[in-house]
């Protein structure tokens, strides 16, 4: 349910580049890491419900999400951590660093031509 | 159609805030702990019996989130301690600028310790720093003991893990719930978190904790 925090921030952001650009947006490509927490479908449905009646709205979001890396304290190998089994698939360590997760990122937006 | 990179974090505002609290917090040397856990696991009543516990040796000020009622910051006004409520209105955590205007209205200069109370949930709050200076996630025991498998983000990210309610632990309850499994499954995502068993009710497992905290706010000062 945080998610209508973030599709909030993520219209106020849309809607000035389409302000700045006097263009439609159609689509806005978004990553996020783990422990953003970031449900597909929540997201987009508070998107679609904040979006109503402004120059976002009927807008698509695809969402990449980035898994968390970890650094194993064995061998020093950094690798994406799977956290219901974390094990270092180099030296089967479970010992290992947590490296920072992956921000909650607008990363392209696709207009339309006119 | 033609694309734009745009590269901007979403939540860069909230970070910001995060920032600005944890550099008040940082510049004056406070320790502030961000409590995370399911409604009912007793975070109010563990904060209560630790202002209690603690009386005579630190100050501590508590930020109540909750989604609507001050009845939590009136528990904790009741020891005598300095409680703000902030209501988020059906939001499912804590935001930094909500933080920071509890953090205003705390008699800050005055505090040892701050306590953040998040809104109870064990997954939302995860996403959004306040600019404290560590997580405390709860777990408690009749929630079960396959939490931190099933929501490891919240356990990944905590220094201390408090198992609250362990007065529910034996033979005599009808509760099953491995203590060692917690532990274990726990300490395979966060090798250095901190673990306490606890009973808020009986105050057992409170030593261990509360000299953490003294220590916690030592090192800070």
């Amino acid at each position: 349910m945080h998610e209508t925090m973030m599709a909030q921030s993520l219209l106020s952001m849309i809607s000035a580049e389409a302000e700045k650009r006097n263009a439609k947006p159609i689509i806005a490509k978004i990553s996020c890491g783990v422990l953003n927490a970031v449900n597909d479908d929540v997201l987009c449905f508070a998107f679609d419900s904040v979006a109503k009646g402004t120059a976002c709205e009927g807008m698509k979001l695809e969402i990449e999400h980035k898994q968390i890396q970890g650094r194993c304290k064995s061998c020093a190998e950094i690798f994406d951590v799977e956290l219901s089994q974390p094990v270092c698939p180099k030296c089967g360590g479970e010992d290992f660093e947590l490296q920072p997760d992956a921000a909650l990122v607008l990363e392209e937006i696709e207009f339309s031509k006119e | 159609m033609y694309k734009v990179e745009i590269g901007k974090k979403i939540l860069s505002a909230n970070e910001e805030y995060a920032a600005k609290n944890s550099r008040l917090l940082t510049e004056q040397g406070k320790l502030c702990l961000n409590m995370i856990s399911s409604p009912g696991s007793g975070k109010t009543t563990i904060l209560v019996r630790t202002i209690n516990e603690l009386k005579d040796k630190i100050k501590i000020g508590v930020i109540e989130g909750d989604i609507q009622t001050d009845i939590d910051a009136k528990r904790i006004q009741a020891t005598g301690a300095p409680a703000v409520q902030i209501n988020t209105d059906g939001a499912c955590h804590l935001s930094a600028a909500q933080v920071g205007s509890g953090l205003e209205k705390l008699p800050v200069v005055d505090l040892d310790l701050i306590f953040i109370e998040n809104v109870g949930n064990l997954i939302c709050p995860s996403a959004f720093e306040l600019g404290e200076t560590a997580k405390v996630v709860v777990l408690s025991v009749p929630e079960g003991d396959d939490k931190p498998v099933k929501y490891p983000a919240t356990f990944a990210r905590s220094k201390v893990l408090l198992i609250n309610k362990i007065d529910l632990l034996g033979a005599h309850t009808q509760v099953d719930f491995n203590l060692e499994r917690v532990k274990a499954d726990t300490r395979k995502l966060n090798k250095s978190i901190e673990i306490f068993p606890l009973s808020a009710k009986t105050g057992e497992g409170f030593a261990a904790w509360c000299n953490w905290l003294l220590r916690a706010v030592e090192k800070l000062r």
